[in-house]
């Protein structure tokens, strides 16, 4: 049998096995169980804190002995809990406790209210002294819950903490079978039976330690990673930030003003980045990409590509000599959209960070047709450089920060709004461009087909958002965003009328709703429908556009001379990249996926990974700089505390039995067991520090080489004997 | 049905009220129909819509609506659901009635005797459908009885005959499909017709069917649950035979031609390459697009029995003849009966028929070959 390991799995099961008759809840259960256990086991490694190690090639005997008291015959103490009602009232807790206390090894039972609370632990602490317990059980919650507060009791009397078993009354008993108290008493009493079992072979385990790196690689320089690695550094790591494009800033460096309070993009921004350019601690890598990345957390190593930009950043001042002398200037601007132009030696924006010119190989005359060579001859500090290769460099850092962003929503994918089509439709970060000083028309905010000032202008909200077509999200930050621009609009042309046309106007940050009722004030008119198509009439750039005034219930066609459209954020096309290389999981919306939506909100399940900004779902730049801070401040505790301990149930495997076959190695998603290559018959090693113990080599191993620590073959199938046993 | 099931069925609850599919709706633009209150009226308040019939009976089941909405709701079929059940209760226009009973009687909904139906065909020799046959020609009933729509299907015979396509018709065997009728809500009707039809084709161990109406087509590919045979759009076919090159152009057009996608071709069914390669591909033609044009085509009005009931009001298909004349379209190139009849009417009562023609694909092929 081929079993899925997953903890979603283990979390249903309980649910499905209550549907089931009895019978075929006892076959059910058998598989369930073995499921379970491991799946439960999988679910715990991969949330485990934090890993480490002292020496990789330490190699542990199944039955090594802990630091701590050995186990002689066992001398079991059950502990059940009442959870309050949640068990309780379910379960009869005295009867399973009567059933326990005749087990041949188990010394002592008792129920108690609250097995977690202070007083829960100090009756664990005062049996063991009492009964000289040497092995514990709780009968309880979820292990997720509460299994390190009770391995602290065993560990506070010189037990080893391993050797505790708990099993779970709460989610997979009382809690499913809330409707058939009797069934569910004996099934606890199995369960209680069955950890009865393992605990009898439980083995004192010893977790490891390893050393971190104190640096930590940040990728992506938009606000997101400029806020991060600022932080970072200033807590005193060195931090690597990396940057795809030849300047950092991101997407913030391309808006005018910012909601609520408009002040200058750029004039809060670009502090900011100098900061980073002249931080002792923080090595820019402008213009890169990271390759490939190895290694676990406190030991990363990264393969960062400098692209060649043709230009010797050591010796380029960011004259612009380049740039002005270049004879090809009528290259779309990507910073700008393609609503402007710039030489093939360029800079994306007069702010850049790094300020080095970069040539754009593809349209250079000397590369594509042999020519030219302007630059070189025109620099006065001599940086062109034609012959500058791609540069690799390795890095080795203890955390890493993804900071990716997003992409724009292609508003050409909603061909009903005719985006591209006709000229007057432009997107929002459209808009900013055309709104900035700095942009392409010098900040007029004219009508791309002619040149005019408009008179009457449309935004259209939820492009691409709040759509089941293309992104079921709320975009968070188009509302804002549009409400922003219809205040910038009038204020351009306090005469324009200017309309926007929204579902719902989400205006919920700090002084949000405030600046809406401003920007009412001002003159903006608000529609509630989604516009449902714009047309334009034959030989004419003005643009009709159709919708039904849901307050009103009336569909109506309206003429505008512009349409701004309220494109949304999506994951960025090549995030996966990333996803692959660190083995990241993604949400359904395709952004990077935290380890806990609501406690766990920076974290990723691979352990010293974090996320911040756009990158895990759209938000808005004070969003955006607060999760920023957190993920440089999760990122720093690693690095703080120089080193990571880890929990010791992995896999181990018995090279007498190995048949060198391979097949662990193709299951394990972690990379983390391989054939030996030092060994001369290329038997399997488990590499400490990156396994999670999943359990699925162990599982695929057709010579049972590999035990599990923790979960060996032997105690699972004494477990699987006592669910299998009809309790009396 | 009741509000409550209706709004069970059609997933009401789940609408966000964003008013695309009311603003996108092209009879709005003539009525007062706002299928988003209907629904909202049903799904919120378990009340089931009671508005003037000249509304109701205006949607023309394009499903512009459900191509918009966000929540892939099908607001024209809740509208068809509340049709049905005035149908039901006789609460219909005598039009829609007497059309109803026809397509009962007679297999059609025009009215006419079932023997006429092969009447087109007089001076061709269309053989009979047989089981060696590689197609079945299904003509339907507009193509079939109504004297404009009959030039498409003899047009349509000539360009199979030039490729040397083995083919036959039903001849007076052939039913109404029951699109139509479906839209018209009367959907215990149509189950009839859809069985009776499909026991037909089983009769005659049916693999491929061609037919020149997209109402058809639609009906056929997405309705008839239990298809074994493979269903084509006669543009689908036809431009299969140009990129084949198994029809000779001998004659230039020397027009310019704008097409119109039909709302059961384009927008339901996805057609919008193959007739525009038609076009493309004839002698001496300049094609000419709609602003509003493939997914964003407008209605012509013809679907929905929209042919059985006169709703006042600005026509649509006048706003787009009087469109493709200023785009200095000389023919306005159709795939559907219906529209080639709305489009039609709209040039007479309009007064343009000394600037456009109407035609249809196969007419302008067949005319060049
Ligand atoms: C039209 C519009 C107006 C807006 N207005 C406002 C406003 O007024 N106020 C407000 O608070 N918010 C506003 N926002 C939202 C704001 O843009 C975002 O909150 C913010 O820019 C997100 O920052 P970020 O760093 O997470 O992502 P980004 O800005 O997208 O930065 C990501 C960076 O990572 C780089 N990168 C990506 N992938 C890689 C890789 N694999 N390797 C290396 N580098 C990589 C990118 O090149 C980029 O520089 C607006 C958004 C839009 C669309
Ligand atoms: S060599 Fe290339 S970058 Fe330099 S001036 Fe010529 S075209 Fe511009
Ligand atoms: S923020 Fe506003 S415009 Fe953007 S997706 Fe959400 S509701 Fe739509
Ligand atoms: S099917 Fe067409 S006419 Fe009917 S409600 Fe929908 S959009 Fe309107
Ligand atoms: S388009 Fe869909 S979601 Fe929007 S109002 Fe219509 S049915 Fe509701």
């Amino acid at each position: 049998m081929q079993i899925v390991w997953t903890s979603t799995l283990h979390s249903y099961m309980p649910i499905f096995v209550s549907f089931l008759h009895p019978l075929q809840q006892s076959q059910f259960l058998f598989y369930c169980c073995l499921i379970s256990l491991s799946s439960l086991h999988a679910g715990k490694a991969l949330n485990r804190p934090i890993l480490r190690f002292q020496s990789s090639s330490w190699v542990r005997t199944v039955s090594r002995t802990g630091k701590s008291r050995g186990p002689e015959e066992p001398r079991i103490g059950v502990f059940i809990c009442h959870c309050g009602s949640n068990i309780a009232d379910i379960v009869d807790v005295k009867e399973v406790v009567d059933f326990a206390s005749k087990f041949p090894n188990v010394v002592f039972a008792v129920d108690e209210r609250y097995v977690c609370s202070e007083p829960g632990q100090a009756l664990i602490r005062e049996n063991i002294r009492k009964h000289k317990l040497n092995r514990v059980i709780v009968a309880s919650c979820s292990p997720r819950m509460h299994e390190t507060t009770f391995r602290k009791a065993l560990e506070a009397e010189g037990l080893n903490p391993f050797l505790l078993e708990i099993t779970n009354l709460r989610e997979q008993c009382s809690w499913v079978h809330m409707h058939e108290p009797r069934k569910a008493t004996q099934k606890a009493k199995v369960l209680v039976a069955s950890a009865i079992a393992k605990a009898t072979l439980l083995e004192p385990l010893t977790p490891m330690k390893f050393s971190v790196t104190p640096a930590a690689l940040v990728i992506g320089g938009g606000i997101a990673g400029i806020q991060a690695s600022l932080d970072l550094a200033n807590i005193g790591f060195k931090v690597h930030l990396v940057e795809k494009t030849p300047s950092i800033g991101g997407h913030m460096a391309q808006l005018d003003k910012t909601f609520p309070t408009l002040d200058c993009s750029a004039c809060i921004l670009t502090p900011k980045m100098v900061d980073v350019s002249r931080h002792p601690n923080i090595t820019l890598w402008s213009y890169s990409e990271v390759e490939s990345i190895s290694g676990f957390i406190g030991n990363f190593k990264a393969t960062i590509v400098e692209k060649a930009r043709y230009i010797n950043k050591s010796l380029c001042t960011g004259c612009g000599t380049c740039a002005s002398k270049c004879p090809v200037k009528t290259i779309p601007n990507e910073f700008d959209l393609g609503l402007g132009t710039r030489s093939v030696a360029y800079i994306p924006f007069p702010q850049a960070v790094p300020l080095i010119y970069t040539i754009d190989k593809e349209n250079c005359l000397y590369f594509t047709k042999g020519v030219c060579r302007v630059c070189e001859k025109t620099c006065p500090f001599k940086a062109v450089d034609f012959n500058q290769q791609d540069k690799k460099v390795e890095i080795e850092v203890g955390t890493i920060v993804i900071a990716t962003g997003y992409d724009l929503f292609d508003a050409n994918r909603k061909p009903e709004y005719g985006y591209k089509q006709y000229k007057n439709v432009l997107t929002n970060l459209e808009f900013e461009r055309l709104i900035s000083a700095a942009g392409p028309t010098g900040g007029q905010l004219v009508r791309p087909s002619d040149g005019r000032a408009p008179k009457k202008i449309a935004f259209v909200q939820c492009i691409g958002s709040r759509d089941i077509l293309t992104n079921p999200y709320c975009s968070r930050v188009c509302c804002m965003a549009s409400v922003k621009q219809a205040h910038q609009a009038k204020e351009k042309y306090p005469d324009a009328k200017v309309f926007v046309f929204y579902i719902d106007l989400r205006t919920f940050g700090k002084g949000y709703e405030e600046f809406l009722w401003r920007v009412q004030e001002e003159g903006v008119n608000l529609v509630r429908g989604k516009v449902a198509e714009i047309y334009r009439k034959p030989k004419d750039e003005n643009l009709t556009v159709l919708f039904e005034d849901t307050l009103l219930g009336q569909t109506r066609e309206m003429d505008f001379d512009m349409v701004i459209l309220a494109a949304g954020l999506e994951p960025r096309v090549d995030a996966q990249q990333i996803q692959k290389a660190l083995k990241l999981s993604m949400s359904p919306d395709s952004f990077f996926l935290e380890a806990h939506p609501k406690l766990r909100p920076v974290e990723t399940h691979i352990a010293g990974v974090y996320l911040c900004g756009c990158a895990q779902g759209p938000k808005d730049i004070p969003d955006v700089v607060a999760q920023a801070s957190a993920a440089a401040s999760q990122a720093s505790i690693p690095l703080i505390q120089g080193e990571v301990v880890s929990e010791p149930t992995i896999a181990y495997v018995d090279k007498e039995l190995c048949c060198s076959c391979k097949i662990c190695e193709s299951v394990c998603v972690y990379d983390a067991i391989e054939a030996d290559e030092t060994d001369e018959e290329k038997r399997a090693k488990v590499n400490e520090a990156l396994c999670v113990g999943c359990g699925s080599c162990a599982a695929a191993c057709p010579a049972r080489a590999i035990t599990m620590y923790g979960f060996t073959k032997e105690q699972i199938s004494k477990q699987l004997a006592a669910l299998l046993t009809e309790p009396t | 049905m009741s509000a409550h099931d209706l709004t069970q069925k059609h997933k009401l609850l789940e609408c966000i009220q964003c008013g695309m599919c009311t603003g996108v709706c092209p009879v709005s633009k003539k009525t007062n129909l706002n299928v988003r209150n209907y629904m909202r009226e049903a799904a919120v308040y378990g009340e089931l819509p009671r508005h003037p019939e000249n509304e109701l009976w205006s949607c023309t089941t394009c499903a512009t609506c459900e191509a918009r909405c966000p929540k892939e709701i099908k607001p024209y079929e809740f509208l068809i659901d509340i049709r049905g059940s005035d149908v039901e209760a006789g609460k219909i226009a005598t039009t829609l009635r007497d059309a109803l009973e026809s397509v009962f009687k007679n297999g059609n909904p025009w009215g006419r005797i079932r023997s006429k139906r092969t009447e087109w065909t007089q001076d061709l020799a269309v053989k009979h459908y047989a089981k060696d046959m590689d197609f079945l020609y299904f003509v339907g009933c507009t193509p079939a009885y109504d004297p404009r729509a009959q030039e498409v299907a003899k047009s349509f015979v000539t360009c199979l005959e030039k490729a040397g396509i083995s083919f036959g018709i039903l001849g007076t065997e052939e039913n109404c499909c029951g699109n139509e009728v479906y839209g018209m809500g009367e959907k215990g009707l149509f189950e009839h017709l859809a069985e009776a039809n499909q026991k037909l084709f089983r009769k005659y161990d049916l693999k491929q069917l061609v037919t020149s109406c997209p109402h058809s087509y639609h009906t056929f590919k997405n309705r008839y649950e239990t298809r074994n045979f493979e269903v084509n759009h006669h543009t689908q076919l036809l431009a299969n035979l140009i990129d084949e090159e198994r029809l000779a152009f001998q004659k230039k057009l020397g027009k310019k031609i704008i097409y119109h996608d039909p709302c059961f071709l384009g927008k339901q069914n996805n057609i919008y390459d193959e007739p525009r390669k038609i076009i493309e591909s004839l002698p001496d033609v300049e094609l000419l697009e709609f602003d509003r044009s493939r997914e964003r085509s407008l209605c012509c009005e013809g679907g929905g029995g929209r042919m059985w009931i006169d709703i006042p009001g600005p026509r649509l298909a006048e706003a787009r003849v009087q469109e493709a004349i200023d785009y200095g379209a000389q023919i306005l190139a159709v795939a559907c009966p219906f529209c080639l009849s709305t489009f039609e009417d709209a040039v007479k009562t309009a007064g343009v028929e000394d600037q456009i023609q109407i035609k249809d694909v196969a007419e302008l092929l067949s005319q060049t070959l």
